[in-house]
């Protein structure tokens, strides 16, 4: 397995790069960076406008999630390659293709975490700041997001875990990525299948198991804090 | 242009195909499912005896499948695992549908760690005096998980198996990767002869569709019908 390593590792690092794209690692990185920056906005709009008032919204957005929620990430990944230079009107390369069809996939996971969060507030938060003279926007905007978004903040980092693994899918496609790079290390090594996909999944198993990781310290930490507050409150009254 | 009429697809040699690859693809799903349920079964109860080498073994298939892509772990099965299987064991799979087993194989792995961690939060949110009360009662164990833990745990695990079975549903798709002839592998091969790209996508897109909308359905009738306990 290090021979594996040693020998083929720039390609499985960066791959054919600066001779070709970039590839490896660095493009799994690249790919599932900006498909959870790029779908953190949608993400935001669908779920505020899932727990809206305003049915011409919250029907859309439902259908929408519920839609995307039922196909596989492959099904939305040959959709975009089949509609983005329909609505462009002119082609777009692979990692793009991906990158939208990953925004649009990842962006109905996350909308619900986001509904989740808005959900989980106690009522009381929106009655106060209704009452403190706030509109519906102000509440959302000084009230409800900030402390949704704190308290998602390991669901997001879990998020970009799932979106980790989701940009594999890329090989698929023949876009350059870490799994791509290991299928063309395995077909020049030939001999030794079971190594190379074996460095493939230790890679992507320290990369996410180190995220997941660090999404459940968040959680404690989280926990923690909303205990003390808690308790702070209680030992005020 | 070609004119769009997604259903003429479904007539004639295209249509033939594309029911062929959805029969593949519930075969995936059924096998892989039930596989895995059972799988998961298994590493429950594997992780609940009072050996702790045991705990950790499970543990450690349990984050290996949660934190590696999918398509990653069934590549590892096509590829690299032939070469460690025993010789017999080789020359069957080689016999038989070798894709097909292989995508099973994984899948139903996959799901099975899923399962099982699901399964085990439903059974560890039950409060352990339950389990006590119905022993002091005098229900033997078997008795005491068959009326008084079970139908609590599967209440609070239900809803997230099926999640996990809807899923499972999705990621069938992934097999299509090493060369099983389910549906999203026919699209492909249509798609290519034909050039009609949108028709075969759109019958695709709702055949996905309903057997996830009915997945989530059930989901949504079974979190009615079977609400968890309320807490005391």
């Amino acid at each position: 397995m290090w021979e594996i390593l040693r020998d083929h590792g720039l390609l499985f690092l960066v791959g054919a790069y600066p001779n070709g794209p970039l590839g490896g690692l660095c493009a799994t990185f690249l790919l599932a960076g900006l498909g959870l920056a790029l779908s953190m906005p949608l993400a935001l709009a669908l779920g505020i406008a899932r727990v809206s008032p305003l049915a011409w919204l919250r029907i859309p957005a439902t259908a929408w999630v519920y839609a995307i929620r039922g196909l596989p990430l492959l099904m939305i990944i040959f959709w975009a390659y089949f509609c983005i230079p329909l609505l462009i009107g002119h082609e777009v390369s692979g990692f793009t293709t991906v990158v939208a069809a990953i925004v649009a996939y990842e962006g109905a996971f996350l909308a619900e975490v986001v509904r989740a969060g808005i959900e989980a507030l106690p009522k009381g938060q929106t009655e106060a700041a209704r009452a403190l003279g706030l509109g519906y926007l102000g509440t959302l905007r000084y009230v409800l997001l900030p402390q949704a978004l704190a308290n998602m903040l390991p669901s997001i980092v879990n998020q970009f875990v799932a979106v980790i693994k989701a940009t594999s899918l890329a090989y698929v496609v023949g876009v350059q990525e870490l799994t791509l790079a290991a299928y063309q290390v395995n077909s020049m090594t030939l001999t030794r299948p079971l190594a190379v996909f074996a460095v493939l999944a230790g890679l992507y198993f320290i990369l996410c198991f180190s995220l997941s990781r660090g999404a459940d310290w968040l959680e404690r930490r989280l926990a923690r804090r909303r205990a003390g507050v808690v308790a702070a409150m209680e030992a005020a009254c | 242009m070609i004119a769009f009429d997604p259903l003429a697809l479904l007539a004639g040699e295209y249509g033939a195909l594309i029911w062929r690859g959805l029969a593949t693809t519930l075969a995936l799903f059924a096998a892989s499912w039930g596989l895995g349920l059972a799988g998961a079964l298994v590493l429950m109860v594997v992780r609940a005896l009072p050996f702790r080498p045991a705990g950790w073994v499970v543990a450690a298939i349990v984050e290996y499948h949660r934190n590696v892509p999918l398509l990653v772990q069934i590549m590892v099965w096509y590829f690299g695992m032939p070469q460690a299987l025993p010789e017999g064991v080789r020359v069957w799979v080689n016999a038989h549908d070798t894709e097909f087993i292989f995508a099973v194989v994984a899948l139903a792995l996959n799901s099975a760690a899923y399962m099982s961690e699901d399964l085990r939060s439903g059974i560890r949110a039950i409060s352990p005096t339950q389990a006590e009360a119905a022993r002091s009662l005098g229900l033997s164990y078997l008795q005491a998980m068959r009326w008084v833990i079970a139908p609590q745990a599967l209440r609070i695990a239900g809803p997230p198996l099926i999640n996990q079975t809807l899923m499972l549903c999705k990621s069938t798709s992934l097999a299509m990767a090493i060369g099983v002839g389910e549906l999203t592998y026919r699209v492909r091969e249509i798609e290519d002869a034909t050039f009609r790209a949108f028709d075969v996508y759109a019958v695709s897109t709702v055949i996905y569709l309903v057997l996830a909308l009915s997945l989530m359905g059930l989901g949504a009738w079974v979190a009615r019908r079977y609400p968890p306990a309320a807490k005391a």
